[in-house]
């Protein structure tokens, strides 16, 4: 079930935004305002940033598949502890263990790929709902 | 000589190319595209192009810039070309370390060091 990801959350802001790379410069421009207001470190914000983008990117250009009829949702929570993002496209969704390992030899001669590989580098718990069409970004603040 | 060429700041250096990316920054998604084409533009304006990609002003980056470079590394390949990274400040060098695409860039402290290598690299051949 979608919900179960916010269901431990704090209460969370929520946007929705069109399928567009251009509209998804509010919410992280908005996230990005909040963590750099509760003093997250820089290694933080350079991660939150880094996995804002990734799943954004995910959402618009897979998840939805570029189609600018489709919106995506996107809640999230800054506090002084940490940081909870939920972005979920209209897509049929996906299955991230199914995703090729772009570090394989056959494949890191290969433009694309590595956005799921950065997001579990970086933050510190990354979820899927069961569908594969919301994920949820935890970041603590260290 | 030197050209401003969008996102992009393009000085000749004894015979390479040194590309600086302008504006701090942040090489995302939405400007990938056309960083792409300018660095496109750069490998095809001369034979056996070599040309150092200077990181200084860069403070994040995306998997499509990650994408981007190795397009860009595959294009300079086909002409017989060089390409070398240099400046790359440790926040971003790890992004490089974490995806192993270390393996596939040299990668120089800072330009100069690029260029020298570039001009040994002459040397030992001739």
């Amino acid at each position: 079930m979608n919900n179960d990801l916010e269901a431990d959350c704090p209460p969370l802001e929520c946007l929705v935004i069109e399928n567009t790379l251009v509209a998804a410069k509010e919410p992280e421009r908005l996230i990005l305002e909040a963590v750099e207001k509760h003093g997250f470190s820089n290694d933080a914000t350079f991660a939150i940033r880094l996995g804002l983008e990734e799943a954004l990117t995910n959402a618009i250009k897979h998840g939805n598949a570029g189609d600018p009829s489709k919106k995506i949702t996107v809640k999230y929570y800054v506090g002084p502890d940490q940081f909870i993002v939920c972005i979920e496209d209209e897509g049929p969704g996906f299955r991230p263990a199914r995703v090729p390992d772009c570090t394989d030899d056959a494949r890191i001669g290969l433009p694309d790929g590595r956005g799921i590989m950065l997001m579990e580098a970086y933050l510190d718990d990354i979820r899927y709902s069961e569908r594969g069409n919301k994920i949820r970004l935890i970041k603590k603040n260290n | 000589m030197e050209s401003q060429q969008g996102q992009v700041k393009v000085t000749q250096n004894d015979g390479v190319a040194v590309v600086e990316f302008e504006d701090r920054k942040i090489l995302e998604e939405i400007s990938i595209a056309q960083i792409g084409e300018t660095l496109s533009d750069v490998v095809q304006s001369v034979p056996n192009v070599k040309i150092v990609l200077s990181f200084r002003n860069v403070e994040h980056l995306s998997s499509a810039a990650l994408g981007m470079l190795i397009n860009l590394r595959n294009q300079v390949q086909k002409v017989s070309g060089k390409l070398m990274l240099s400046n790359i400040r440790p926040q971003i060098y790890e992004v490089f370390k974490i995806t192993q695409l270390y393996k596939l860039f040299e990668i120089h402290d800072t330009a100069a060091q690029a260029i020298h290598q570039m001009s040994a690299g002459d040397s030992t051949e001739d």
